[in-house]
């Protein structure tokens, strides 16, 4: 097993422009998706009406609760037997954000049940519209911080996009073994993908350990 | 303007406030004294709408707090009819209470522009004017976070004012304080007193605020009014034991 510089270099563009392409934006729409069902979630588990969070509940135990994999089959070959038929990539963007969704609502209780009791007494106390009191009181607080613990879910997204090639879509990993398949050398291009990985991980981290600084600081 | 009719509430098996009966005036100051755990702020709590009642009702200029009239029968509140009787009554929480995440001026216009529908412009001029007069006008884009513990209570105390009360709950608005800031809000509070004709509900440790300012003191203990009486009278020649040794304890320690 000798590492050929040659074949690395020639691989290395194509792994890059495909690939990096297409896991960052996979889980960049994957993250937005899990940010915005996750409030929605955790808004809804706190509903008043039993039936309303009960529900949200079982969906999120249930999805938290069954592999990724699972629900990335279910969405790509199930649901067109009633009809609906999505590509790979909306496939994938949608079961990712789905799945981490469940867990970015945990984050969101966790920062909403941080804001102070008395936030919400001074804003019953003013009158405050209920809608206008999560807008303009609660959320304000709750999100800003939690927004690292968001940034870190964004992270291990980045690192199950490889889950996609199983449907098709070929992201950094997927489109390594498939370089690798056609030379039948797979050293250079998956030790290429490995540290791909690395580095958009490690980036990402330092983003997140800025922004818990920032977060402490306004705290 | 308030009256509390039989109110019990209790908390679990702790019986807080326990068949509770009294009223105020319109433009009344009334004080709440008594030890920890006597259920003075619970009474806040619930003319806030804060706290349920467990049994017993409240009435504040004859509506009652708990329960609306539908047809010929009483049904419990809902957040519409809440939301009409609360426009009333503000409140000055012991923690203040503001919201961090806006600036002073956002802290006194937001709830009369969301609440009451003021225009941005009238909410402005109103919040300038009541931060004129709580001495903060330099104050007006600090967040509060820059603000003393004074100030910000002078904030809160302003912001409470915004929503044009007729009756203004306080809750140990001092206990929080730094004792070189405690006279001058408390100070401030006396000139709001006796230039509005708002209801003032007071709950404090202060007995010199409570004397100087007070039309009437209320004595309690285990959720019960032990004496009712003019300040003058309750300092200087309480009917009852209770109030005495409360008095005692109290003096001996501040």
């Amino acid at each position: 097993m000798i590492w050929d510089w040659d074949y690395a270099w020639e691989v290395f563009p194509k792994i890059v422009g495909d690939g990096l392409r297409t896991a960052v934006v996979a889980t960049v729409l994957g993250s937005l998706v899990a940010y915005t069902l996750g409030l929605v979630l955790a808004l809804l588990r706190r509903s008043p009406i039993r039936v309303v969070s009960g529900i949200t509940w079982a969906f999120i135990e249930f999805i938290r609760s069954t592999p990724l994999l699972v629900q990335i089959f279910f969405l790509f070959f199930v649901l067109p037997d009633i009809g609906l038929t999505l590509d790979p990539m909306t496939t994938g963007v949608i079961a990712l954000g789905l799945h981490y969704a469940t867990y970015t609502a945990e984050v969101y209780r966790a920062g909403i049940e941080a804001v102070p009791p008395g936030q919400w007494e001074a804003a019953t106390a003013l009158n405050l519209p209920r809608r206008r009191t999560w807008t303009a009181v609660i959320l304000p607080q709750a999100v800003p911080r939690v927004l690292p613990a968001l940034g870190n879910y964004t992270i291990s997204m980045l690192k199950e996009t490889p889950l996609l090639l199983m449907i098709g879509v070929l992201e950094i990993a997927g489109v390594a073994r498939q370089v690798g398949s056609r030379a039948f050398r797979y050293v250079e291009p998956v030790t290429i993908a490995g540290v791909l990985f690395l580095v958009l991980s490690l980036a990402a981290s330092l983003l997140v350990r800025w922004l818990e600084r920032r977060v402490r600081y306004r705290n | 303007m308030i009256r509390f009719d039989d109110v019990v509430k209790r908390f679990g098996d702790v019986v807080v406030l326990d068949e509770l009966n009294f009223s105020v005036a319109p433009g009344e100051f009334v004080t709440l004294i008594g030890p920890s755990g006597s259920g003075k702020t619970t009474i806040l709590r619930l003319l806030m709408t804060l706290e349920k009642v467990t049994s017993g009702q409240i009435f504040v200029d004859g509506e009652c707090l708990s329960h609306m009239q539908r047809g010929s029968r009483l049904v419990p509140a809902d957040e519409k009819y809440q939301r009409k009787v609360r426009q009333r009554i503000g409140m000055v929480f012991q923690q203040f209470n503001l919201f961090p995440n806006m600036k002073v001026l956002q802290n006194l216009t937001e709830a009369p522009i969301r609440s009451l529908g003021l225009s941005r412009a009238e909410a402005e001029e109103r919040a300038l004017e009541l931060l004129e007069l709580v001495g903060l006008t330099e104050k007006v884009n600090a967040h509060p976070s820059q603000l003393s513990g004074g100030q910000q209570q002078r904030v809160a105390i302003a912001r409470a004012l915004a929503m044009r009360p007729d009756m203004l709950l306080l809750d140990e608005v001092t206990s929080a304080l730094d004792p070189e800031l405690v006279a001058g809000v408390l100070a401030l509070l006396k000139d709001i007193a006796s230039s509005t004709d708002i209801t003032f509900l007071c709950v404090t440790h202060e007995m010199n605020f409570a004397r100087d300012v007070s039309d009437r003191v209320l004595m309690f203990d285990h959720g019960q009014i032990v004496e009712d009486a003019v300040p003058d009278k309750l300092f200087s020649e309480p009917d009852h034991e209770r109030t005495r040794t409360f008095l005692r304890a109290v003096l001996e320690r501040g």
